[in-house]
């Protein structure tokens, strides 16, 4: 399959695509088999009465969430959604467009759930929800990566994500879901991370990493793991610890560790940050896999929670750890008192390994050497989840300026690419949200077009050789699509990775 | 008095009643329908202060949207900064004494109208002749517009036209307020102009219409960015960790 897939053209202009309906329509990513599904309590395959039972679920869904209930009635169709989204420049699929991936569910929802619908259902362009509809939901809400761009600019805030979450979980519950995100979460629960490292591999590469360090900077720098009493216990997707360039950021936690001499941990049982249960919007798997992480916090003992690179991660950890298992503050009732006692408050929580970075920094309790990186022109790829569903530190817009700060503060070369493509108004990596499979890498490689044309522009003109960001899925994600825009893959890398290059270890402590 | 007087009276008091009882009973569900995590979008305002003003950015200015496209930025700004004049303007014809700023507004009430009505034109036309707008219409998509353009014309040619009795119009609506009918004047123009708003009223609460109150209660745009520092917890979520204290 890779082979016949080719990165569109850049636009000369970049305007909007002309329409190419049903480009992608055969673009399907494989549908989960009974063995996954059943893991996680989901029917094995198609229920036979699956239109009574996902318009069920499709009603308590509208009853439990507000988002999908507002905006499913709110859109105007005025379209100015409609050329935000990276999948429908990249693709020119008409059903990429928000609203129109919107309307996959808000037809059915006009339909059975509304008035004008039941009625008049050629006037507002209600459907009946048929094998071929839901068919059509199952390839379009797995060609949207939840990136939220499209939210920034509709008026009504309409966050096509919720939609699509919801989509999702409505086809899980009817026997119809997606094998990568649904094995992962399987994976999760039954060894401990998304990519099934088992703890004695985990242990031993960790042992490795500490021998590779040695060998590199004659600094004994530790990765700890499952130490009950560490101050700090680290959450980091667990790509950090063996795939390339994620490994170079873990290198460049420990170092920061290691220089301000903060005790840390890592936890065999939670050795991953990502949580796929908000990809498939099941708010049970959300709370779940959250909840390992609560688990490992009380059983360590430890006084903070840092997170490491990974988009959806602080996403997650930012915006929902506190309601899922009382990871921050402001607690009033016994369960999340329990832990939120233990915790440190002076710091806030959880906190995300730029803001502990950056706070270190700010109080001169790092030295670096910035020449190291000197051989690199740096730009930054905001990531979606950071950028528009999470902040950092204690300002408005924290998430764009702490990682901008640290890398300025260890690299001397550093450019933004253009503004329509940064801070809030960033394009997704085209691998986000469930999606970073390779049976979707046609997907995958058109959908980072838009970014890829920013980044084209700043090498161009800048010699930019260095694309940092602060998300696994992105390093994995450009790392496979790089190439085909004639880019060396080695281009990604971590924020630490650049820290990891220009810390001073030794003699300050 | 004429039965048209009585007709529309009677249908005024159904639409009236289909508009506000609609509109709240949508607006009781959406109050009411838990918001269980937190999903503002960036810039997300971190105080309620912030957020009362980001509200008022986007409602007044329509920020995002001019963040968005300029084109329908402008057109939209045309059509609801008009209407919203044409709607005070109206507001003569159910006061008495006329307040004073209803009565400061009429001179630029008219504007309005011109304004609502070529905003309405360049909206249907975007529609028709943008490409990936037309895929997205539904055909009533366009009646609405039609409905509003026709409300809007037949307002303005009741201006500059044939002009009813506008005294008389003041007395019906003035007595339909106090449930007393009055004789309403016999115009053509004036019946087709009603009975389009008489549609409106109806249509609004079923409609897309609804993002008017949409935009209040929609999540991404009205929550505090604060998740690490407050709880927030809705009610059936809270049940969970009862029912699973120790997680
Ligand atoms: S959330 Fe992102 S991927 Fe999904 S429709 Fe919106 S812009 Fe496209
Ligand atoms: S911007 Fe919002 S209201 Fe406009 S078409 Fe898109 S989702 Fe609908």
């Amino acid at each position: 399959m890779a082979e016949t897939v080719v990165a569109p053209p850049y636009r000369v202009i970049p305007i909007v695509p002309e329409l190419k309906p049903g480009a992608m329509k055969e673009v399907r990513s494989f549908v989960a088999n009974e063995k996954i599904q059943t893991a996680l309590g989901f029917p094995g395959q198609l229920v036979e009465d699956w239109q009574e039972k996902a318009l069920a679920r499709m009603g308590e869904l509208l009853g439990k969430y507000r988002s999908l209930r507002v905006y499913m009635d709110a859109c105007v169709h005025c379209g100015a959604c409609s050329d935000k989204c990276h999948y429908f420049i990249g693709t020119q699929d008409p059903k990429n467009m928000p609203v129109a991936r919107q309307d996959l569910m808000r037809s059915v929802y006009r339909r059975y759930f509304t008035l004008a619908g039941k009625y008049f259902p050629w006037l507002v362009g209600a459907r009946d929800l048929t094998r071929e509809v839901l068919d059509e939901w199952y390839t379009y809400f797995n060609q949207c990566s939840e990136c939220r761009r499209c939210s920034v600019f509709c008026p009504y805030g309409i966050d096509t994500a919720e939609v699509t979450m919801a989509a999702r979980e409505i086809l899980d519950s009817v026997g119809y879901g997606q094998k990568y995100s649904n094995e992962i979460i399987g994976k999760v629960h039954s060894i401990g991370n998304n990519l099934g490292l088992p703890a004695p591999a985990l242990i031993d590469t960790l042992q490795g990493l500490e021998e590779d360090v040695k060998e590199d900077t004659g600094v004994d720098v530790r990765f700890p793991i499952d130490v009950k009493g560490a101050e700090v216990l680290l959450i980091t997707p667990s790509a950090d610890f063996f795939a390339e360039p994620h490994i170079d950021s873990l290198i460049g936690y420990a170092k920061v560790f290691h220089a301000a001499g903060i005790s840390w941990t890592l936890s065999s049982m939670a050795s991953e940050a990502g949580n796929f249960g908000m990809f498939i919007g099941n708010y049970d798997q959300l709370r779940k896999i959250a909840l390992r992480i609560r688990e490992a916090a009380l059983e360590l003992g430890v006084k903070r929670i840092v997170v490491g690179e990974c988009g959806h991660a602080w996403r997650v950890a930012y915006s929902f750890w506190n309601t899922l298992t009382g990871i921050g503050a402001g607690a009033t009732d016994p369960f999340a008192l329990q832990l939120q006692k233990q915790l440190d408050a002076r710091y806030r929580q959880p906190t995300h390994i730029c803001e502990l970075t950056w706070d270190l920094i700010e109080r001169d309790a790092l030295r670096f050497d910035k020449e190291a990186n000197d051989q690199y022109v740096v730009t930054f790829h905001d990531s979606c989840n950071v950028a528009r569903g999470s902040r950092m530190g204690d300002f408005a817009g924290g998430q764009f300026e702490i990682p901008r700060n640290i890398i300025r503060a260890v690299a001397n070369h550093y450019v933004e690419m253009a503004d329509h493509t940064t801070r809030e108004k960033t394009f997704c990596c085209g691998g986000g949200g469930g999606l970073l499979t390779d049976d979707l890498i046609d997907l995958r490689v058109k959908g980072a077009l838009p970014r890829m044309e920013a980044l084209q522009e700043v090498v161009d003109v800048h010699g930019v050789n260095f694309m940092a960001t602060i998300c696994a899925i992105c390093k994995a994600q450009f790392s496979k699509v790089l190439p085909y825009y004639k880019f060396d893959r080695r281009l990604v890398g971590g924020v630490h990775q650049l820290v990891s290059n220009a810390i001073i270890l030794g003699e300050t402590h | 008095m004429t039965t048209a007087s009585m007709v529309f009276a009677l249908l005024f008091y159904l639409a009236a009643l289909v508009f506000a009882g609609g509109l709240l009973v949508r607006i009781a569900g959406y109050a009411r329908t838990p918001a269980p995590l937190r999903i503002p979008t960036t810039p997300a305002p971190t105080t309620i202060r912030g957020v009362v003003f980001r509200m008022a950015r986007e409602v007044m200015l329509f920020e995002s949207l001019f963040k968005a496209n300029l084109w329908i930025w402008a057109l939209g700004i045309l059509f609801h900064f008009g209407l919203a004049l044409v709607v005070l303007r109206h507001l003569r014809y159910f006061t008495e004494p006329v307040w004073f700023w209803v009565a400061a507004v009429q001179p630029f009430g008219i504007y309005g109208g011109m304004a609502m009505v070529l905003g309405l034109a360049g909206l249907w036309a975007r529609r028709l002749l943008v490409e990936r707008i037309r895929y997205i219409s539904t055909p009533s998509d366009h009646l609405m517009l039609v409905l509003l353009l026709g409300i809007g014309l037949s307002g303005l040619a009741m201006q500059y036209v044939a002009h009813p009795d506008v005294i008389a119009v003041k007395r019906f609506f003035l007595g339909w307020l106090h449930f007393s009918i009055q004789p309403l004047p016999d115009s053509l123009l004036l019946y087709l102009h009603l009975s389009l708003v008489l549609v409106l009223m109806i249509v609004f609460p079923f409609s897309k219409l609804l993002h008017a109150p949409g935009v209040f209660f929609s999540p991404t745009r009205n929550q505090v960015d604060d998740s690490r520092e407050v709880r927030h917890v809705s009610a059936w979520a809270a049940r969970m960790d009862v029912e699973r204290p120790h997680g």
